[in-house]
Order: C-alpha cells, then structure tokens, then sequence
C-alpha cells in the first residue's frame, strides 16, 4: 500500500547519440534546467518545480535507451529495509557510493529485475540550487521555458516476465497496482503501478527483449500546456508518435513524440488521483486501443513495435 | 542543390529524395516504400535498411544496438540517419 516504501522515481539516466541536439532538446524545448556536468561529460538537469539535486542525467554513447532508474525512499532506515527485502527476493545487489557517479546524491544500491532493468534506491540527496518557492510562494521565480515540464512523472518499460516485476514492485518497494491489462489467458499485458497518488510512477508492457525503455513522462500543469507542447513539437519538426490525446487508462492527457536521439517521451497532465484502497481497473487486450488512445479508440503499431 | 531518385528493390518503388532531406523522410513524404513508423532519431532501428547501391552519407549516429561496425561497413543504414549523394537502391531488412 502506497507510501509503506518508495516515494516516487527521482533520478534516470537516458543514453543519447546526438548529444548537442538532445541536450538542447531537454533543456530549450522540454525546458529543464541544467544542474551540472560530470567528470566524465554527462549532463544533469532537472525540472523547475523539483526539489532534489537533478532527475535526469543524460549520456552520451552509441546506443539509445535508458541505463538505470532509481527510486527515492524518505530516509536511510527504509533504504536498508528495502535492500535486504531485493536481496531475499532474490536479486543481487551493489552498492554505489555516495556522491560517485551522480553529484549531489548519496549512497544508492542497485540490482537489474528480471524484465532487465537496472533498478536503485536511495534517500540522501542535496537540495537543488534552484527549487520552487517556499516561503509565500510564487508559481515559479523565472518563466518556465518551452513545453513547461514541471517534474519527471513516470516511465513505461517493456521486458520479460512483467508479472514477477510487479511482484516485486508490490513486495519490494511497497507500491500497488491501480492498473492492469490481462490477454485471453489470464496473463499481464501491461501493468500501471504507483508508490503514491499518482496513477503510476512506472508501468510494464511485456515484451521478449530485456531493458526497453518504452517512454519517459514528463509532468505539465494542464490541457492548455498539452496543446502547448505540441506546439513545440511541431515548431522544432520533433517526430510525433500519437497526439494530443487521452488515455483512459490513468486518465492522463498526453503526447507521445521522439527527442533527437530517438527515445520516446510523453508530456503527460491530469490523471486520476490513486488511492491504495481503490479496487483495481481492468482492461482486456483486446480493448487496450481504448484504454491508451481513447479518442481514436485504436492501437497504433509503434506502440508495441517502438523502443529503444 | 541535386535530387536523387531512390528506388526500393522488391517493393518495386521510386521516390526522389534531395541531397539535404533524409531518406527515411522523403519515402514518408513520398508514401512509397516499406515506411515503418520510428523515432527518426537513429535509436529505435525500426527504419532499417540494406543500401544495394549507391552513394550517401551518414549524417546522424545510427545506434549501435541495431547496426553494427560490421553492418555499418556491409551497407546496412537507418534510413532516418542517411542523406543520398546518388542515386540509391535499397533492399528490406530482414
Ligand atoms: S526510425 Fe527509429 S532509428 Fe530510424
Ligand atoms: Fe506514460
């Protein structure tokens, strides 16, 4: 149930080709903030309404996808607690010191699940030099530029055996499943999972090749910053995959488009809000066009076919 | 500037492509060919393609988790990521 362990994903490191288009791509178009550059030339950013040190670092290489997310958990004791619960469920686990590989952040340990994915978790990180308001707060201090992004939300990730991924976000980490998409014989589609509120910190689709990011979400206030980011999208000829549209699973308000290097992000708004007590939703397969696109009413093929 | 003609193989299609538009969109543009919908980036590799004769360039970088050194130098390309600097003809992958 929610809250019990993880608070949400706070950190991602997204691998990208062409680093001049894509940092200018997260930072002037998306409208994140730049925070620092590494030693060894990756670039952390994060969004002008988060908190923490950064959320997203990117790196440059020769291959598109996602190396790592990690999850924030509220303080060291929970972080201990989760570890052991990794290693008894099964998975190996490292530990990476603090302030290493990502300034500002403190000791995280990490594992791969077995859709693949290299998870962490972590409670120690320094407070970004530029944070929203505290005291009689303003809505921002300078404008938001671009598509506005206020915070990573969210990412969906396609694997192997998402029905053991789920399993161990619910064990694990505490977390619970508002969602979920089940084919004729009783086994997972997709999954829609959350540590909060939100409808989902993260989802799965199964899929036979290991550690596919699918998309990373972005949050905007509104509708109106959803036709907004559109714009932008087309303004700067980005590559759009499917909207503006709504999902009726989570509820969201949403885009789907390709940053320069070719990973997939959505610019995400509203949402149902979660509750752990609320039964769980639904979907056949067969009626999952409905479930994403619910305008159109029909699945597209880069949804299942497209991810880096 | 110069147009080239891009013909692909089995598919029995030719579109023209300008020297500075990348194949992958002059084929979308056109409506011809075996166009599979992509990030356009060069990371997803859904665009894939074997150049069966031809000049171009290279003008983005082409993920190595779907074109290897080795496929690289064998003519395999992401039609995304490529400009002609001739005419091409083009074959499916697989
Ligand atoms: S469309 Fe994704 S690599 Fe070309
Ligand atoms: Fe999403």
């Amino acid at each position: 149930m929610g809250f019990k362990g993880t608070l949400r994903p706070g950190l991602v490191q997204l691998r990208v080709l062409d680093f001049d288009a894509t940092l200018n791509f997260y930072e002037n178009i998306l409208g994140l903030n730049k925070v620092c550059e590494t030693k060894d030339g990756r670039i952390c950013l994060k969004g002008y309404d988060e908190f923490d040190h950064h959320s997203v670092t990117l790196r440059k290489t020769d291959k598109a996808g996602l190396d790592f997310v990690a999850f924030k958990a509220a303080d060291a004791d929970t972080v201990e607690e989760i570890k052991d619960k990794v290693v008894k469920f099964g998975y190996k686990v490292d530990e990476v010191p603090a302030n290493s590989d990502q300034p500002g952040f403190g000791k995280r340990y990490g594992w791969t699940i077995c859709t693949g994915h290299r998870f962490e978790v972590y409670s120690e990180v320094e407070p970004a030099e530029q944070q929203p308001m505290l005291h009689n707060p303003d809505i921002w201090t300078k404008p938001p530029r671009g598509m506005r992004a206020q915070r990573m939300d969210h990412f969906l990730l396609y694997g192997p055996n998402i029905m053991e991924a789920e399993r161990f976000c619910q064990e694990v980490f505490g977390m619970y499943v508002p969602e979920v998409c089940n084919l004729p014989d009783g086994n997972r589609l997709a999954t829609w999972i959350t540590s909060s509120n939100k409808p989902h910190d993260l989802a799965f689709v199964e899929y036979p090749e290991p550690g596919k990011l699918h998309h990373l979400g972005f949050y905007l206030q509104d509708w109106a910053d959803v036709g907004n980011a559109a714009d932008w999208i087309a303004l700067n000829r980005l590559k759009l995959d499917i909207g503006p549209t709504r999902h009726a699973i989570t509820r969201g308000l949403s885009i789907y488009f390709w940053e320069p290097s070719g990973n997939r992000i959505e610019t995400y708004a509203g949402g149902y809000t979660a509750y752990p007590d609320h039964p769980q939703r639904v979907w056949d397969a067969d009626q999952v066009g409905r479930g994403l696109f619910y305008y159109s009413g029909e699945l597209i093929p880069s949804f299942l076919e497209v991810v880096t | 500037m110069g147009t080239f003609l891009v013909t692909v193989e089995d598919a029995r299609v030719t579109f023209p492509c300008k020297e500075d538009e990348f194949v992958m969109g002059a084929m979308l543009h056109a409506g011809k060919g075996p166009v599979r919908y992509g990030c356009c980036g060069g990371g997803c590799g859904i665009c894939k393609m074997r150049v069966v004769s031809g000049d171009y360039e290279v003008v983005k970088p082409m993920s190595r988790a779907h074109i290897s050194e080795a496929q690289e130098a064998d003519g395999l390309v992401l039609t995304c990521c490529v400009k002609p600097r001739g005419d091409l003809t083009l074959g499916r992958w697989p």
